[in-house]
Order: C-alpha cells, then sequence, then structure tokens
C-alpha cells in the first residue's frame, strides 16, 4: 500500500498491479563462522519442454519514470533497468526456456510506453511474446519495479505485477519476474527466487579446503559462511532460510550444527560424544532428521528443532543414513544398505513400516523427495555414478545424467529442475550442475571456485 | 649418481624395515603373522631416532601394520588385518601410556554420506579387534574422514585399494 500512495504522490501514471513489499535483505551483514570448538506409484507425467523453447521472447530494458542514483546502481535507476531485463534474460535462457533476447539487442521502450506498448515494432522484432517493465527509486531509498508480460499476437496483457525492494535486493525483483513470466506461460510452480546453500572447494585433492557458501539460484549473491579451517560439508538450508543445517569437522569429529545466518552462532544439533552427519529438514522446519553411529552402526534419528528428545526411527546393524521428507510430512525416504548394498527405502515419519522401493539393478544412494511429491531423485550408482529420478514406489526409474561421478540430487523449488554435484575422475575437481527432468537441458552453475554438495531452498517468502 | 645412491641406502637402512615397508600394500599384501614376529618390540629406538609418543616410532615399531586395508564396501577383519592388528596391541600393550586415534576411511567411489558411516564402521571394527586383543577401548579413539581424505589421489582400483583404510594415529 505505501508504495501504491508513493508512487500517486510522485504524479506517475503507472499503478502496479501489486506491489508487494519483498522486506529488508536477509542476513547480508551476518559474520562469517567464529567457533571455538505421497502419491504411490503415480504416473510420471513429463511436460515437453520443446513447445515452451520455441517462445521468443523480448525483454528489452526496463524503463525509469525518471534517472535518479541508486545504491543498486551507480549509474543511476535507467542502467539499473537494463541490469535487471538482463538478468530476466539470463534465467530464462540458462534454463532452456524460450528463446529470450535480451536488452543489450532490442530498442528502448520509453517509460510511457511500459503500460502501452507499440506492439508493431516488437511483432516486426519477431517476437511473440513481449516482457516490459519499470524501475523507481523511492525518497527511501527503496526501489519499485513493475513487470508486464505481453501476448505480442493477441496484442494483449497476459499478466503484471510489482514489487518493492531494498536496493540491495534489486535481483530479487528481476527474479519475480522471471518467476511471473515462467509461471504464465508453463503453467508451472516458480523456483527462480529461492537461494543454494552449497560447500566451495579449493586446494588439491588430498588436502582439500571446504567451506559452507550460499549463493541465489542463478549464482549472484554469493557468500562464504565459514573461513575453511574446518572442513564444512553437506548443508540444507531451513525452508524459512533463517538457518543451515551442515556437518562440521571444527571440533575434530564429524558433527552437525545448526548455523544461524542472522547471528552467525552455530550450535550442535544434537549434545552427544557419538558423530552425527546426514542432516536434513522437515518441510515445515520444525524437525531435523540426522543420522548418528554409535559404535560404528549408523542409524537415523529425528529432533525438534527447538531441540529436546531425539527419536530413533531406524534401528538396524546396516547403515541406515539421512531421508528426505515427503512434502506433506508423512513420509521419508532413505537409504540402508541392511540388504548387503545402498537401496533406497521408504517409512512413515515415525519410523513405522520400512520398505524397500529400489529394485532395479545398480545401488539407489541419496533419495531426496520432490517438492511436488510424486518422484524421488537419487544417486544411481552402476559402474559410474548418475542422477536418476522414479516415481515414490520405486517403478518408472530414469536415469537423468551421464557424468562419471555425478552425485546428491537438490530439486529446484517446483521440482521440475535437479542440481547436484558432478566430480572429475583423477583430478577430483567438483562443479554444480543441473539438469531438467526431461534429461535434454543440462548446464554447469557459474560458481567462484569448485562446488560440491548443492542444496536448492524453497521459493523465498 | 653413486653418492646419491650411497646416501639412499644409507638413509634407508637407518631408519629401518619402517621406511622399506611403508607404502601400503596394493596388490601385494602384507606377509602374516611372520611380520608380528620380525616387529622390533624389544629395545628402545636407536639413538637419535624417533622418540616414543610419536607416529615415526610407532611406524618404526610396526612397520606398515600402523594401517588395515578393507574391500569395496567391506569392514570385515580379514587375516592380514588381524596380523596388523596384533602387532599393534603388542605395541600399545609395550607402551601403555600412549592413547590414539584410528581414522577410518573410504574411496571416492562412493556417496558422501553413506562413506563417512562407513569409515565410522571401518574404524569401529579395527578399534573392537584391538580390544578384543586387550587393548584398553578407553584408548582408543575413532573418527571418520568418509572419502575427505584420500592418501592416493589417482582414480583407479589400485588407489582405491590404498584409500579404503583404518590408520592408527598416535596421539601426543
Amino acid at each position: 500500500m505505501k508504495a501504491l500512495i508513493a508512487l500517486l504522490l510522485a504524479g506517475t501514471a503507472i499503478t502496479p498491479a501489486a506491489a508487494q513489499d519483498l522486506g529488508a535483505p536477509q542476513g547480508r551483514e551476518a559474520p562469517v563462522e567464529v567457533i571455538d570448538s505421497g502419491s504411490d506409484d503415480a504416473e510420471i507425467r513429463i511436460t515437453d519442454e520443446a513447445a515452451w523453447s520455441d517462445i521468443g521472447i523480448a525483454i528489452p530494458a526496463f524503463a525509469t519514470d525518471r534517472e535518479r542514483p541508486t545504491p543498486a546502481n551507480e549509474a543511476g535507476t535507467g542502467a539499473l533497468g537494463r541490469e535487471i531485463a538482463r538478468v530476466i534474460t539470463a534465467n530464462l535462457r540458462n534454463n532452456g526456456l524460450f528463446k529470450p533476447v535480451g536488452p543489450d539487442s532490442l530498442p528502448q521502450p520509453a517509460f510511457a510506453a511500459v503500460r502501452a506498448p507499440s506492439y508493431g515494432t516488437w511483432s516486426g522484432q519477431g517476437a511473440e511474446m513481449l516482457v516490459q517493465g519499470y524501475v523507481t527509486a523511492r525518497d527511501d531509498g527503496r526501489l519499485v519495479v513493475g513487470c508486464y508480460l505481453y501476448d505480442v499476437q493477441l496484442q494483449q496483457q497476459l499478466v503484471r505485477e510489482g514489487w518493492v525492494v531494498a536496493a540491495g535486493d534489486w535481483r530479487r525483483a528481476a527474479h519475480k519476474c522471471s518467476d511471473l513470466i515462467f509461471s504464465r506461460l508453463t503453467g508451472e510452480s516458480p523456483f527462480f527466487d529461492s537461494r543454494i546453500a552449497y560447500i566451495a572447494e579449493t586446494g588439491p585433492k588430498d588436502r582439500r579446503v571446504k567451506r559452507l557458501a550460499v549463493m541465489d539460484s542463478d549464482g549472484a549473491n554469493h557468500r562464504f559462511l565459514t573461513l575453511g579451517s574446518a572442513t564444512a560439508l553437506t548443508p540444507r538450508y531451513s525452508p524459512d532460510y533463517s538457518k543451515i543445517l551442515y556437518l562440521s569437522y571444527v571440533d575434530g569429529n564429524p558433527r552437525i550444527y545448526v548455523y544461524d545466518i542472522g547471528t552467525g552462532k552455530q550450535t550442535l544439533v544434537t549434545e552427544n560424544k557419538s558423530p552425527t552427519l546426514a542432516p536434513r529438514w522437515s518441510p515445515d522446519g520444525k524437525f531435523i532428521l540426522y543420522s548418528m553411529a554409535v559404535g560404528g552402526n549408523t542409524d537415523i534419528y529425528r529432533i525438534p528443532a527447538t531441540g529436546g528428545t531425539a527419536i530413533k526411527l531406524t534401528d538396524n546393524p546396516g547403515i541406515d543414513v539421512g531421508g528426505s521428507y515427503s512434502p506433506d510430512g508423512t513420509k521419508i525416504v532413505f537409504e540402508s544398505d541392511r540388504s548387503g548394498s545402498q537401496q533406497c527405502y521408504v517409512m512413515d515419519a515415525d519410523g513405522r513400516n520400512q520398505k524397500r522401493i529400489s529394485f532395479f539393478g545398480g545401488r539407489c544412494a541419496t533419495p531426496e523427495w520432490s517438492p511436488r511429491g510424486d518422484q524421488i531423485a537419487f544417486t544411481r550408482i552402476a559402474g559410474d555414478f548418475n542422477v536418476a529420478v522414479m516415481n515414490t514406489g520405486g517403478g518408472g526409474m530414469r536415469v537423468l545424467t551421464r557424468g562419471w561421478q555425478d552425485e546428491a540430487p537438490t530439486w529446484a523449488p517446483n521440482g521440475r529442475i535437479i542440481q547436484f554435484f558432478r566430480t572429475e575422475k583423477n583430478t577430483g575437481r567438483s562443479g554444480i550442475w543441473q539438469v531438467d527432468l526431461t534429461g535434454q537441458n543440462e548446464r554447469r552453475l557459474p560458481t567462484p571456485v569448485d562446488a560440491s554438495d548443492p542444496a536448492w531452498g524453497p521459493i523465498r517468502p | 649418481m653413486n653418492t646419491k645412491l650411497a646416501t639412499v641406502l644409507l638413509l634407508a637402512s637407518a631408519t629401518g624395515l619402517a621406511a622399506c615397508s611403508k607404502k601400503p600394500p596394493v596388490v601385494t599384501p602384507p606377509p602374516p603373522l611372520t611380520t608380528t614376529t620380525t616387529v622390533p618390540t624389544t629395545g628402545p629406538a636407536q639413538p637419535g631416532g624417533p622418540s616414543v609418543g610419536t607416529q615415526a616410532h610407532f611406524a618404526q615399531a610396526v612397520g606398515s601394520s600402523t594401517t588395515i586395508y578393507f574391500d569395496t564396501d567391506r569392514y570385515n577383519i580379514d587375516s592380514q588385518d588381524a596380523a596388523a592388528l596384533q602387532a599393534q596391541a603388542q605395541y600399545f600393550a609395550r607402551y601403555p601410556q600412549l592413547t590414539f586415534t584410528i581414522e577410518g576411511h573410504a574411496d571416492e567411489r562412493g556417496t558422501r554420506e553413506y562413506n563417512i558411516a562407513l569409515g565410522e564402521r571401518r574404524a569401529n571394527a579395527a578399534k573392537a579387534y584391538l580390544v578384543s586383543l586387550g587393548v584398553d577401548g578407553g584408548r582408543i579413539s575413532v573418527v571418520s574422514y568418509g572419502k575427505e581424505r584420500p592418501i592416493a589421489l589417482a582414480s583407479n582400483e589400485a588407489a582405491w585399494a590404498q584409500n579404503r583404510r583404518a590408520a592408527s594415529i598416535i596421539i601426543n
């Protein structure tokens, strides 16, 4: 509402459809670490993305009502508008969606044309869809970003939305706009406005330095959270992005810590002298799953996120490890070698009814339940390591990647894309890759250094 | 060339058995049991040699037996492992003041979390065997590094065989 009023006072003609306030940037000033010590057997339906990828979308620079300096861009709001259009173009292009054409090869619409596009110009450019928008700086330093999607052939507005963001969060507005376009044109849920926690790797293979790091879904806003003096592994963002669970060797043993992003404080997930590993959140963030090795035997436990008594969910002489909740929180898929080799099992959230689901040859490791609930992604070990998916009953297995060692899938918030890490033979160098459910669109994510153990968080609140 | 060779030979003989047999077995396993009897468990370290309480002293005393090796995904103590652990047990019986850590490791051809659990299993299997030989369990701590600390860096069977290990490390 405030954004709306501000715009009217400023006398601008444009009223954002719904200028949603995205709040203050989260945890940007947080210090770096200081420590002293479902649907059973549902048929898989894969939408063919070829139809979408042929859609030509023109994304000219976002216009501004008047050029103003902003902390988001030294050159002012006009230059920022161009940057926003570039981010949207890269989002759509890098994910194999549509045929976007960005602001650097397009004419720039005037501010007044944002709501009244000159369709003739754009159909002449061969565009089927047109994304226009604006960016204005408010007196309080925050930005208002409007996003409009037009069908050039029908000469019709399809959808529009606006957001109020802190200057430091301008990329979120670009991701929200990308999500708006993606969802409107595909009917799928959004995924761009999300973050990824992962492990940044440097150094030689036998003395690898592994640091906890975070970034936006497109690799921007990268930050290291730990210094690298202790090996960090297997992070998981809490559903509200306020915390990260991860494994650290900071006290010499593998133990799970809860890292509070706002304060930089870390606490042990459980006070126990036995090593803990493989941390996971429940979908509502109220529970934490962890695995603990007692006398060499690893089982899976559940503990309230606020602390309290842990419940042992598996009790088996085999290695039971990991665990991933179904989105409704009623079931958990996990891996166990109780049959003699790593295989995937499903149990109720209280540990009852443990049942093996993988029977397709090879091994099944690191299962992750899709946020849509209909599929489970996992590491398939059959000679090489590859990322594969199956339905929740273990049927319909499909291998999506062909690397030498592709490991540890994590789902995009909309369950359409899977990230994983790929390790090179001999050098041991690793990078984060992603693949869509068709297996057709695979690409490496840009990271400042080598990367592993990606964990994709949900759509940001 | 000749002087270099001579120096190498001198060094080799000075550090004795340990240096020669330090390299973990890749294809040829260490000789079982007979190793135990030839281990220099009597007599102090040579003057100027490593002192008791160091890893070097331990390694000089038991040779390659500081570390045991496992088959893929296995953690059982086979006869070669048993011989090595017997050599370790004799050493730790001779120096009851020493405490040590058993580090469990896995090769890179496993998923990360499973490998940490597997390393735990291996280190604990070695510990249990030493305890069965009379070593006080309170002297032994275990830690698993999973696939995080390879000792052989190639990606082939020979390297993986060297990395699937439980290594006993003296705590100072």
